[in-house]
């Protein structure tokens, strides 16, 4: 299963690094990044996938959106149907 | 693949526009629940409640987590208790609106809505006590919603409901302190799969056990229009549309999700614009942004006539299937437009009235002075219902008499109920024309047949 994560916030170094090994130990695999820095807001949506996830998708949600609140940044994770259905006919 | 900007825009409708989907309504059939013994009747009420929606509320959350839409509200709705419990020995059916307020409670539901009864033709003896029983089940019970259907395109107006509901409405207020009323509907053309409270019940031609999803949004399209200032109507009204296409296939996509989960078959997405006291989340900030001073103003039927086709046509090519009340809600309390409108007297009764003609219910969520006879509150029924079963439409009236207020008040019902400030009524009397009694015939175009 697909989902995407997206990190909004004040850009510090090591952001990239932080999420990506955040999901890594829970063997979430990331397949795209892409990222942009608009008025000094860090933004980032990665898609990543979560089949082989160690965790249940509501508690890496958790997680990711923990260590966004440590570093003041806004994470979260959501499936990618939800961005599918608005947007595709 | 989807791009960045789409992801972008999608967080930014639910993160700053306030767009989520209002309600999961679970629709229990519980016409099998009836038994001449009362305990044994509310032990299977009870029974087939829980054991059906015991996954509701935490399936919602799951969803909600997973796809990062906030999920507002997990409801129920039932068969009409008059109908359901109709063969019971007992006057007393407050009985089984408590039966029902335990049952949502130990699922974790904020609202059951069922406590019901059709009578646009006529009383049966399950319909007179239900209704008799309304003050004390409203009084007695948390979570409870009532309504009742008092007219239809093809039954007519039952004149002696809409007189009876008056003095009901007013003996709820009274003995309720008014927030009694505000879970008490009464209808004219009610729809059988309306998941959003209070007017919500399980019709008798609906399935066993259904899914039905409401979706909200009108900070959305509040959003949208902003970025078309001063364009003709036609793209008003395109950008609605595309707004509602949006808004509904986020329901449909939630809809089916909660249908697979609970194993429980899809009914409709109701694709109604529905309002809350929150900033930003006003069906009156779209008419205003329209052009309008103030909603109220001349043009804000028009206005709403738009607004209400143009989420339809938006909608209904985004669902497989579309029902409900799909509309434009305009609850006073419940909008912190309206209320402001209200407040400085450029809403009138009169004007919401007409715009009911128009818009997806009726008058909802009006605060009225404790003092309002119930004749007066019976014949703006009676108005009401006209509106509904000459225009083939549901209306509704959500009227609350204040006990002891008056104009100039206001009374907080909290939560998504909101702040009323009370409104002026037209003080002349009805008070013969609704002593009359009797049905006022259906329309001639009830006759197609």
């Amino acid at each position: 299963m697909r989902a995407i994560v997206t990190v909004i916030g004040k850009d510090t170094v090591g952001i990239i690094a932080n999420v990506c090994s955040l999901l890594a130990e829970n063997g979430v695999n990331v397949l795209d990044i892409s990222q942009t820095v608009l008025q000094g807001y860090f933004t980032m949506i990665m898609m990543v996938d979560v089949s082989g996830s160690k965790v249940d998708f509501a508690e890496l949600s958790v997680k990711l959106q923990e260590r966004g609140v440590q570093q003041g940044l806004d994470i979260r994770i959501q499936r990618e149907d939800i961005f599918e259905a608005m947007h595709r006919i | 693949m989807i791009n960045a900007s789409e992801i972008l825009e999608t967080i930014n409708m639910i993160n700053q526009q306030h767009l989520d989907i209002r309600t999961i309504t679970m629709g229990i059939s519980i016409r099998d629940c009836g038994d001449p013994d009362v305990k044994r009747c509310c032990n299977k009420i009870y029974d087939k409640i829980t054991k059906k929606a015991r996954d509701l509320v935490r399936t919602g959350e799951n969803i909600e987590r997973e796809f990062g839409i906030p999920i507002v509200n997990k409801r129920i709705s039932v068969t009409p208790v008059a109908i359901a419990c109709e063969c019971c020995d007992t006057e007393d059916y407050a009985l089984f609106a408590q039966t029902l307020d335990k049952a949502a409670q130990e699922v974790g539901v904020n609202f059951i809505g069922g406590c019901s009864a059709l009578v646009q033709k006529g009383y049966t003896t399950g319909d007179r006590r239900l209704i008799a029983s309304i003050p004390e089940a409203l009084r007695t019970t948390e979570r409870v919603c009532s309504s009742v259907n008092v007219a239809s395109t093809r039954a007519g107006i039952n004149m002696d409901a809409v007189a009876q509901m008056g003095r009901i409405i007013k003996e709820t207020a009274d003995i309720t302190g008014g927030m009694g009323c505000a879970k008490l509907v009464v209808f004219a053309n009610a729809v059988e799969d309306n998941p959003f409270m209070a007017g919500a019940f399980h019709g008798v031609g609906e399935p066993e056990c259904v899914i039905n999803v409401g979706v909200s949004g009108p900070g959305v399209v509040h959003s949208a229009l902003k970025r078309c200032k001063g364009e003709p109507f036609h793209v008003v009204a395109e950008t609605i549309k595309k707004t509602a296409f949006r808004i509904t296939r986020m329901g449909e996509l939630v809809a089916q999700e909660a249908s697979r989960r609970l194993g429980v078959p899809f009914g409709i997405v109701d694709l109604s614009l529905a309002p809350t006291p929150a900033v930003g989340d006003s069906v009156a900030d779209i008419l205003e942004e329209m052009g309008l001073e103030s909603v109220g103003a001349p043009g804000t039927t028009a206005a709403l006539a738009l607004l209400n086709d143009a989420v339809k046509k938006g909608g209904v090519m985004a669902s497989s299937n579309v029902g409900g009340l799909s509309g434009a809600f305009i609850p006073v309390s419940e909008d912190a437009g309206m209320i402001r409108a209200a407040s400085s007297g450029a809403l009138t009764i009169e004007k919401l009235e007409a715009m009911t003609c128009v818009c997806s219910v009726g008058l909802d969520m009006i605060a009225v002075p404790g003092d309002t006879s119930a004749a007066t509150i019976s014949a703006i029924i009676a108005d009401e219902s006209a509106i509904g079963m000459i225009n083939t439409k549901t209306t509704a009236v959500r009227i609350i008499p204040v006990p002891g207020m008056d104009v100039g008040d206001r009374v907080d019902f909290g939560g998504l109920l909101g702040t009323a400030p009370i409104m002026p009524v037209n003080r002349y009397s009805a008070e013969d024309f609704i002593a009359r009694g009797g049905r006022i015939p259906a329309p001639l175009n009830s006759l197609k047949n």
